[in-house]
C-alpha cells in the first residue's frame, strides 16, 4: 500500500478513484504514564510517553484507513491529513483521511 | 498552625526558583542540539508544497512523521499566568512552540533519511493541546506538534535548478541546484544524496 500526503504518488499515475477513506482512535492516557507527565509538566521539557502514545494511536488510526483502503480494492491512498481533537477530558481523538486511489 | 502555612507559602516559591534554572538550563540545551541538527540538515530538500524536481527520477515514495509532545516549566507557568492578567504577548509560551515545531520537523527529517529517502515534499504541520487530566482546565499541560510530509527516494540527482517556479528572486541572485545531504549530524553523520546523473543521460536529456 502507497501512502503520500501530496495530491498524486510521485512518479506514479492514477488510473481510479474509490473516495474517501477514513480512520480513527480514542485514547486516554495511562496511569504510570500520567503521573511521570505530572512531574515532568512542573520541569517542563518532553513528555517522552505521551509522544509515544500518540504516535502508537496515530499508526493504529492510519492502519484502519489502510485496512479500508485495501478492502475497497485500491492500492494507495493519497492526499493524508491528520487531525487530533480532545473529546473528553484525558482522552483524545487521533483521526486520519485520504483518498484512496489505484495507481499503475 | 503557622509552619504548615510556611510549608504552603515556601514550597511554591522553592519550585518557582528551581523550575528557574532548570527550565532555562533545558531550554538552551535543547536550542543548542536543535542548531546542530538544523545545520547538518540544512541541504536536505524539504518543501511545503507538492514539489517534485521535473526531471527526478522517483524510486520510491512514503509518508513521513515525526512528532513531539513538550510542556512548559513551573516557573514559566506563573510568568504565563501573571500575563494573562494584562493581556499581551505571551513570551516564555513563544519558545517552547518554537523549539517544539523545529524538533517535529527535526525528526520527520532525520526518520526519512534513516530510512533511505532523499527529500521530503508537501509537508505539513498539525498542533492539538494535550488537556491535563486534573478536571480543571487551567494551565495547558501539554501541546503535541506533529510534522507530516511525502517522502522520496530518487533513483538519480536531477538537472533542473530548484525553485524555478516560486524563487524567481533567489534563482536570479543565486542558482541552486537540487541537494539532498546531511552534513556532520551529531548522530547520523554525513549523506551525499543519490547517485549523479551519468553524462550519457545527459546527453540524452538536452538533445
Amino acid at each position: 500500500m502507497i501512502v503520500s500526503n501530496t495530491e498524486n504518488v510521485p512518479g506514479k499515475t492514477i488510473i481510479e478513484f474509490y473516495g474517501v477513506v477514513t480512520g480513527s482512535t480514542v485514547r486516554a492516557k495511562h496511569i504510570g504514564r500520567d503521573i511521570m507527565a505530572g512531574f515532568k509538566n512542573i520541569v517542563g521539557g518532553e513528555l517522552t510517553g505521551y509522544t509515544e502514545l500518540l504516535m502508537e494511536a496515530r499508526q493504529e488510526a492510519m492502519t484502519r484507513m489502510l485496512n479500508q483502503a485495501q478492502s475497497i480494492g485500491a492500492n494507495a491512498v493519497v492526499n493524508i491529513r491528520f487531525t487530533t481533537s480532545s473529546v473528553a477530558q484525558g482522552a483524545a481523538e487521533l483521526f486520519a483521511y485520504g483518498t484512496a486511489v489505484k495507481v499503475d | 498552625m503557622p509552619s504548615e502555612a510556611l510549608v504552603q507559602l515556601l514550597l511554591p516559591l522553592l519550585l518557582l526558583v528551581a523550575t528557574y534554572f532548570t527550565g532555562n538550563a533545558i531550554e538552551r540545551r535543547h536550542f543548542a542540539k536543535l542548531r546542530a541538527r538544523e545545520n547538518a540538515s540544512r541541504r536536505f530538500l524539504t518543501v511545503n508544497f507538492p514539489y517534485v524536481p521535473p526531471d527526478a527520477e522517483v524510486a520510491a515514495t512514503d509518508l513521513v512523521t515525526g512528532s513531539v509532545v513538550i510542556s512548559v516549566d513551573y516557573f514559566k507557568r506563573f510568568l504565563a499566568g501573571l500575563r494573562m492578567l494584562f493581556g499581551g504577548r505571551v513570551k516564555s509560551y513563544e519558545p517552547l512552540l518554537d523549539r517544539a515545531r523545529r524538533e517535529a520537523l527535526m525528526r520527520m527529517k532525520e526518520n526519512a533519511f534513516r530510512r533511505g529517502f532523499h527529500a521530503v515534499t508537501n509537508v505539513r504541520l498539525e498542533t492539538a493541546r494535550i488537556g491535563s487530566s486534573s478536571g480543571n482546565n487551567q494551565g495547558t499541560a501539554a501541546i503535541e506538534i506533529l510534522a507530516y510530509g511525502t517522502a522520496l527516494k530518487l533513483a538519480r540527482r536531477p538537472l533542473t535548478r530548484f525553485a524555478s517556479r516560486t524563487n524567481t528572486i533567489i534563482n536570479a541572485t543565486r542558482p541552486q541546484t537540487h541537494s539532498f545531504s546531511f552534513r556532520n549530524h551529531p548522530h547520523l553523520g554525513s549523506f551525499e544524496g543519490p547517485p549523479t546523473t551519468k553524462l550519457t543521460s545527459l546527453a540524452l536529456r538536452s538533445g
